[in-house]
């Protein structure tokens, strides 16, 4: 053991890991297919997977003090960076990328960890459930970027960004009627947020309500994903062989809608393997958080397994219809550069607080 | 570390978050559940639906159209066939785009420099190319859209040389409908076209999905069922933009059928140029079995103008030309039969007995009717002296008619001759043909509401006056005359053959009702009269008579355009040319054994019947009978005539 404490051998979780890389390298297979065997992408994609585990590894090495140490100055740092992004930002559509010469991303996607790594830091040393004075501090750090992410405008991240906070309150034990109260607040400005959004949100919400109503536009999507998913049938049709996806009947299917392509050429034994790998990788999370010693590790790694689910859910959901489609890609297998990183380190702080849950302070 | 760490209670916060992560995992493992149930129900449950609309989405059934049938005359010179052409078209998402300044040029500057450097290798009218602009537009990228078509040699040559210049411009060989017969076949063959808003309605839709062209006229249009052939199927794959990615099945096109003309297109142009610089008609017929040898209208136009759309300045060309090009006179044109009408007249009497074949009337070169100043001349001044039936045929003696038209009256001489099919059409195979007027009381009564006058008859037994006939129920009366009234529905089809086939499916002629012959002497009578007018020494086409090797029986007529007034004379060479008389004659040959009738119409010509039209028809009998060797033909046609006449 090294004394410091500062670095001490990777304490990896395996089978999580193992479970992260198998699906890593099945969606490698699925995108080469998605992307119609496009080589370039699929090596692009697996760069960035390299990166992102390599950033997994060594985020795994450091020990949890020095995230809960650094937590409020990365806050400061993203929500400097957003606030540059709303004056220097550029994007497809929206003001969300940061260009930083080296590299473009997205100050926002920082925000889905600094965000619960720093509510989990002002819990740390506070006596749970959290009382109402610590619970109204929480809920200022989460709805400050919130805002700035809205403004973007990217509703979806807005809300990841938001829950990802609120999972944190949760995990700390936030009281059950407050909890309540909270929901029936956000329910009770929903219509209020209904007037501050923006006109493709509101059709986005107009269309998963009834798609049929225009099936060329805006509804196409959705009919085009659920012909996908359907025709894929129990066992698919085979890898290369989906019809929907290859014939580019299925939009983005590359990116937010690859679960489309895995159900249709793959089939519903494919789609469940699937759940099967993230529940595992759930599971396995919240686990570890449950082992962590100390109380930032513990939240923000629970939060983090949560909110892992959370896109799991949202873009199944919205590729079967169910949910209204946001811009939330498939953890691990959408194409896609800055979502795969800061999952992967994310990953990275659970397996941290594994791996030095015994020498703590 | 902190003060308030002594406070917190970690077991009791470590258990609280146990809890909170149980009931979290608990929540993510039902919504799992939901979220598979779910898939389990779109990919299980709803199978089949979206099995069904991917396929929906992805196949798509192409319409193949068939190769249009042939037209063949009779002695198997094509008449339509499909050749192969060559069209332009340009394939927007092919095109290059080069830089200029360091940015691309958009695509439609792309098209219009494409299209400018090809105005100077091929002519492309302004039409064309705003009509290419507008499909282009249209049309999705990947699509060929067609630039000109029937490209001629030399264009295509110079598209071969500059093809490396000029991505995105393509050459495809296509089918083209040709008419190598010009412009003596047009009236009888017609046309196709592109298929207008109008046609589309009462078309098979599905049978006719690939196809641009639809007969128009003629026998293209008559015949479109048989010509057109049934379209095949392609089931192909296509992807989200409707690019065609491969063929999944195909079902081969069944091309249409060949037809075989009864015309002989050597007697179609014999007869065309035997009428000169004459407007007209001219029908020759079989009549053993009413098959159209001939059908000419003159003028006539090109069909190839037709067929890929006809551009404005030719149209109206046509269209205006003084002498109707595009009005098919053997099938439509009304004339005035005149003297040709006469031998029917003849035996409307002799068969309803109002007259016998003795019967005399004397000619003094005018008729009157009763309390009626105005005279009915004969053509000669002084007239005939007495005739019988057989010598008014023979030189054509107007008051033999004259008198027999009032002794007959109006709706007698009608309803006998109403039996050889004037005044109703002859029932050929081809559309629009017109029913010329056969008059009566009752037919005056319905038309103008007016009562039938004593004089009305007397000028119509000479065939003038309301009577209009085709030149085809001319023809088609003649022949029923010359087979002792068995008659036969006039065709220009007599045979069809199945694409692959070898053999040609040959049609069985359709007879007519039969005109009931009373006493077949009556009808020797007047063939006797007919046989005079050629063979005969004062028959007003002996002319004709005496170059034949064969006997010929005719009947001249000359009808008037425009009345004269009293006391004033014709002369053909001062008249204005559009006043001039209309010469017509009737013929068969043999006279024993009938193989070819014809009936020849000359608008305005410079003689009368006999003069201008009866030699045109001895070129018609010599050129069937003798040059194409019908006369040696074993036919049944002498038998069919004894056993009438014994009957």
């Amino acid at each position: 053991m090294i004394a410091s404490g500062w670095i001490g051998r990777p304490r990896l979780d395996y089978p999580l890991l193992i479970v992260l890389i198998m699906v890593s390298i099945a969606g490698l297979f699925v995108l080469y297919s998605a992307s119609d065997g496009n080589e370039r992408l699929v090596i692009n994609q697996a760069i960035r997977l390299l990166v992102g585990f390599a950033g997994l590894v060594i985020i795994a090495l450091l020990p949890p003090r020095l995230f809960r140490h650094w937590s409020f100055w990365l806050y400061a740092l993203g929500i400097v960076l957003l606030l540059a992004t709303a004056m220097f930002g550029e994007g497809r559509g929206s003001d969300r990328w940061l260009d930083l010469s080296v590299v473009r991303f997205q100050p926002s996607e920082l925000m889905k960890l600094v965000v619960p790594m720093t509510v989990a830091a002002w819990l740390h040393n506070k006596l749970l459930p959290p009382d109402w004075k610590e619970v109204f501090i929480a809920v200022v750090i989460i709805v400050v970027p919130m805002l700035l992410i809205v403004r973007q405008p990217d509703l979806g991240t807005a809300l990841l960004v938001g829950m990802s906070g609120a999972f944190v309150l949760f995990l700390a034990g936030l009281r059950w009627r407050v909890i309540l109260s909270l929901i029936g607040l956000v329910a009770a400005a929903a219509p209020i947020m209904w007037m501050f959004m923006h006109e493709y949100q509101r059709n986005r919400v107009r269309t998963f309500i009834n798609p049929e109503a225009d099936p060329l536009g805006q509804g196409w999507n959705i009919i085009q994903s659920k012909i996908a998913v359907g025709s894929g049938g129990l066992s698919g049709k085979g890898w290369m062989q989906g019809t929907q996806s290859q014939l580019e009947f299925l939009p983005e299917h590359t990116t937010d809608f690859i679960m489309g392509v895995i159900a249709e050429e793959f089939g519903l034994l494919g789609v469940l393997l699937l759940l099967l790998a993230y529940l595992f990788i759930i599971g396995r999370s919240l686990y570890l958080a449950s082992q962590a010693r100390d109380t930032f590790s513990r939240l923000l790694c629970g939060s983090l397994a949560m909110i892992f689910f959370v896109y799991v859910m949202v873009n199944g959901g919205m590729i079967t219809g169910i949910l209204p489609v946001v811009g939330v890609p498939l953890p691990l297998i959408s194409y896609g550069g800055t979502s795969i990183v800061t999952l992967l380190a994310g990953f990275g702080l659970i397996m941290s607080a594994w791996g030095h849950r015994r020498f703590i302070r | 570390m902190s003060s308030l760490h002594h406070i917190k209670d970690e077991h009791a916060e470590k258990s609280l978050f146990r809890s909170r992560a149980k009931i979290a995992f608990f929540l993510i493992l039902i919504a799992l559940v939901i979220l598979a149930a779910r898939f389990t129900y779109l990919q299980v449950w709803k199978y089949g639906s979206f099995r069904a609309q991917a396929d929906k989405n992805r196949i798509r059934i192409q319409t193949v159209a068939p190769s249009r049938g042939m037209i063949y005359d009779r002695n198997g010179i094509l008449l339509a066939e499909n050749k192969p052409a060559y069209r332009l078209e340009i394939t927007t998402e092919r095109l290059v785009r080069p830089r200029v300044a360091g940015k691309r040029i958009s695509l439609s500057q792309a098209l219009d420099s494409t299209l400018d450097e090809l105005e100077l290798l091929v002519t492309i009218t302004p039409s064309q190319r705003n009509r290419f602009l507008r499909v282009s537009r249209q049309s999705k990228p990947f699509q060929a859209v067609p630039l000109r078509l029937s490209l001629n040699e030399r264009e295509l040559s110079r598209i071969a040389v500059n093809r490396h210049r000029l991505p995105g411009v393509e050459i495809t060989p296509y089918l083209n409908r040709y008419y190598p017969g010009g412009k003596a076949m047009t009236h009888l063959i017609g046309y196709v076209g592109r298929i207008d808003e109008s046609e589309l309605a009462g078309l098979d839709r599905e049978n006719y999905q690939a196809n641009t062209h639809i007969g128009k006229t003629g026998v293209e249009r008559y015949r479109e069922a048989l010509l057109h052939g049934e379209s095949g199927f392609e089931k192909v794959e296509t992807n989200a933009q409707g690019r065609v990615l491969r063929v999944l099945e195909r079902e081969d096109p069944r091309a249409g059928q060949d037809l075989m003309l009864a015309v002989d297109v050597r007697l179609q142009l014999a007869a065309w140029e035997a009428m000169s610089e004459y407007s007209g008609s001219i029908v020759a017929i079989d009549p053993n079995n009413g098959d159209v040898l001939a059908m000419v209208s003159k003028p006539g136009f090109d069909a190839n103008l037709f067929v890929n759309g006809i551009t404005q300045s030719d149209y109206s060309r046509i269209l205006n030309a003084p002498d109707r090009p595009l009005y098919n006179r053997a099938l439509k044109g009304g004339y005035e039969p005149g003297s040709t009408f006469k031998p029917f007249v003849a035996l409307a009497g002799l068969e309803s007995g109002t007259i016998n074949v003795e019967t005399r009337v004397f000619s003094s070169g005018e008729f009157y009717l009763p309390n009626v100043s105005r005279p009915y001349r004969d053509w000669r001044p002084g007239g005939h002296g007495w005739v019988t039936a057989r010598s008014a045929l023979q030189k054509s003696v107007n008051t033999y008619f004259y008198e027999l038209g009032v002794k007959l009256g109006i709706d007698n001489m009608h309803d006998y001759i109403q039996q050889f099919g004037f005044g109703q059409p002859t029932g050929i195979d081809l559309y629009g043909e017109g029913v010329g007027i056969l008059p009566s009381r009752g037919w005056k009564r319905a038309r103008f509401n007016q009562p039938w006058y004593p004089g009305e008859t007397v000028i119509a037994a000479i065939g003038q006056g309301y009577n209009v006939v085709t030149p085809l129920q001319l023809a088609s009366a003649t022949a029923t005359l010359a087979m002792n009234g068995k008659r036969y529905i006039p065709r220009l089809v007599r045979g069809l053959k199945k694409y692959g086939h070898k053999d040609v499916d040959w049609l069985s002629p359709t007879e007519g009702v039969p005109v009931p012959v009373v006493n077949p002497l009556n009808w020797a009578e007047v063939r006797g009269g007919m046989e005079d007018v050629v063979n005969s020494s004062t028959g007003t086409a002996r002319k004709i008579g005496k170059g034949a090797t064969y006997r010929i029986a005719g009947k001249s007529g000359t009808a008037q355009v425009f009345g004269l007034a009293k006391g004033q004379k014709y002369d053909a060479s001062t008249i204005d040319r559009r006043l001039r008389n209309n010469a017509l004659f009737v013929a068969w040959a043999p006279v024993e054994a009938p193989k070819i009738v014809v009936a020849i119409i000359i608008e305005h010509a410079m003689g009368g019947g006999s003069s201008t039209a009866a030699p045109i028809a001895l070129i018609l009998l010599d050129k069937w009978l003798i040059e194409a060797g019908h006369l040696e033909d074993e036919t049944i046609s002498s038998q069919i005539q004894d056993q009438q006449v014994m009957r």
